[in-house]
């Protein structure tokens, strides 16, 4: 057991003192929402009004409303770029320490998983900071509450990137899945904009937002940031974090990776 | 008992067969270099001595243990240095073997100590706290060299561990190992393309297309041709000749 703790705090250790770094990296994930918060809701404010929704009691501005969703696309792009550096690392070998570890194989990808969310949910908690500073305030406990949910975001998402990452065949495909799954998950999800705002534009969009997991994942960080449980986002991602690191860890092999790249 | 033992072993990406059928076993203490041009199959070898590739056909035994049937206790009597650098170049070079040491599942209390001596051992010590971007090829190699070492195993395996190097590095890379191997009694397997890093008593092993063509002492297999090992080589790797 202590074999396995020794790995884990090391997984993790590596990966933290990675971020504190290249802390070029961290500032470029803050100045993405931060973009989004001071410049792109400043203008959309006064175009989006926000009827009374749950979890919020009253109105609220548009900076308010779509701090879930920025906090959630720091998630969404660390979890892809983790993924994105699970290529780079088996092109370029560094994945392979890791996998000569005599560990199990499932276990070695669960704790890089953990330790990429854990490292993003830093990230995540200095927007926060920014974004209270700037004036979006949310309950002490909801900060608090927020964190496991957030967590769960980041497993979801990080597991979703490894299982996209193993059908990548080389790097350079890579781009082309990030236009075909960042973007449409973020756009059609309820980060930026209420669902009923995107009902009263079209009965399919709608429902392709309901439906979409990022849209679970915004509401699951929005409801625990106001002190609110969200049992159906819950649920949908708990269950969608099991089914993407289960199907992540069994289509892993970079014997496959190789294979499709000889043929 | 050998350090590593392999039979039979067969390799195809999709339809394309890249080794076929080779054996060979490396005894305890012993230099093996694993010669062949690019192309050969080497690093194929090499990744399914690692478990990076499942064995498709074929065995691979380290000491007692089979690699496709108990392979933890098989990779924990391996240390590896991959053809290309796997150090992450922004941590310092304790960091980097300290993380190896992790995924090795190594006790806290013990890692410093075999960290310091494997420092100790490869000329590191006063480097410790650099970050391995300030190191040269060379030392980078080392490095790599004192982390495959950290969890003492029995077996050495080097991919082209000196592509890259200029020749008075190269060739003190290749001392150096053959000192690890005289002086820990670590099996070493060598793969290289790159004759003068052959010495006339190392085990040799020619790989060709995916075959073995040549195996025995490097002094024996070059007797057999006019011109040395160069000929031997050259003979072997365009006739495709098998012995």
């Amino acid at each position: 057991m202590n074999a396995y703790w020794q790995c884990l705090s090391g997984i993790v250790l590596r990966e933290w003192l990675r971020f504190v770094m290249q802390r070029t990296r961290f500032l470029s994930a803050l100045v993405r929402p931060l973009l989004w918060l001071l410049v792109f809701a400043a203008g959309f404010r006064a175009a989006l009004g926000i009827a009374i929704i749950e979890p919020y009691d009253t109105y609220i501005p548009y900076e308010v409303y779509i701090i879930p969703g920025l906090a959630c696309m720091i998630l969404l792009f660390n979890g892809m770029q983790g993924s994105l550096s699970m290529v780079y690392d088996r092109e370029m070998g560094s994945m392979r320490v890791l996998l000569t570890s005599p560990l199990p194989r499932t276990f070695l990808l669960l704790c890089k998983l953990l330790a990429t969310s854990l490292i993003s949910l830093l990230q995540v908690y200095a927007f926060l900071g920014v974004a209270w500073v700037y004036g979006v305030q949310p309950p002490a406990a909801g900060l608090l509450l927020a964190l496991p949910a957030l967590l769960l975001v980041a497993l979801m998402l990080s597991a979703l990137g490894l299982l996209l990452s193993n059908a990548i065949r080389q790097l350079e495909n890579f781009a082309g899945v990030m236009n075909f799954v960042i973007f449409p998950l973020f756009f059609m999800s309820s980060a930026l904009y209420p669902l009923w705002k995107m009902r009263e534009a079209s009965e399919w969009l709608y429902w392709l937002c309901a439906i979409n997991p990022f849209s679970h994942a915004v509401e699951l960080v929005r409801f625990a940031l106001y002190e609110r449980f969200n049992p159906t986002a819950l649920a949908v991602c708990a269950i969608l974090t099991v089914v993407f690191a289960g199907l992540a860890v069994l289509t892993f092999n970079p014997q496959h990776a190789a294979v499709r790249k000889a043929s | 008992m050998s350090a590593l033992q392999v039979s039979d072993l067969s390799f195809a990406y999709g339809a394309r067969e890249v080794l076929r059928g080779v054996s060979f076993s490396l005894a305890p203490s012993r230099f093996a270099a694993l010669l062949g041009p690019n192309g050969a199959g080497k690093s194929t070898l090499i990744a399914l001595l690692t478990r990076l590739y499942d064995l498709q056909k074929g065995e691979v035994h380290m000491g007692e243990h089979s690699l496709r049937q108990s392979p933890r206790p098989a990779l924990r009597q391996m240390g590896v240095v991959f053809q290309q650098s796997t150090l992450d170049l922004d941590l310092s070079v304790e960091q980097n073997l300290r993380y190896h040491a992790a995924l090795h599942g190594l006790a806290r209390r013990e890692v410093s100590e075999r960290v310091a001596l494997e420092l100790d051992r490869q000329g590191l010590t006063e480097r410790r706290r650099e970050r391995v971007r300030a190191l040269n090829g060379g030392h980078r190699r080392r490095v790599e060299i004192a982390r495959a070492l950290l969890h003492q195993p029995r077996l050495l395996l080097l991919d082209e561990a000196s592509v890259g190097l200029d020749p008075a590095s190269r060739l003190a890379l290749n001392a150096h190992v053959r000192n690890l191997c005289r002086d820990q009694g670590i099996s070493v397997l060598w793969a290289t393309h790159l004759l003068d890093e052959v010495h006339p008593d190392d085990d040799l092993l020619i790989l060709h297309q995916g075959r073995l063509v040549a195996s025995g002492q490097a002094g024996d297999v070059s007797a057999e041709h006019d011109g040395g090992l160069d000929a031997a080589f050259r003979h072997l790797t365009t006739n495709g000749a098998s012995r």
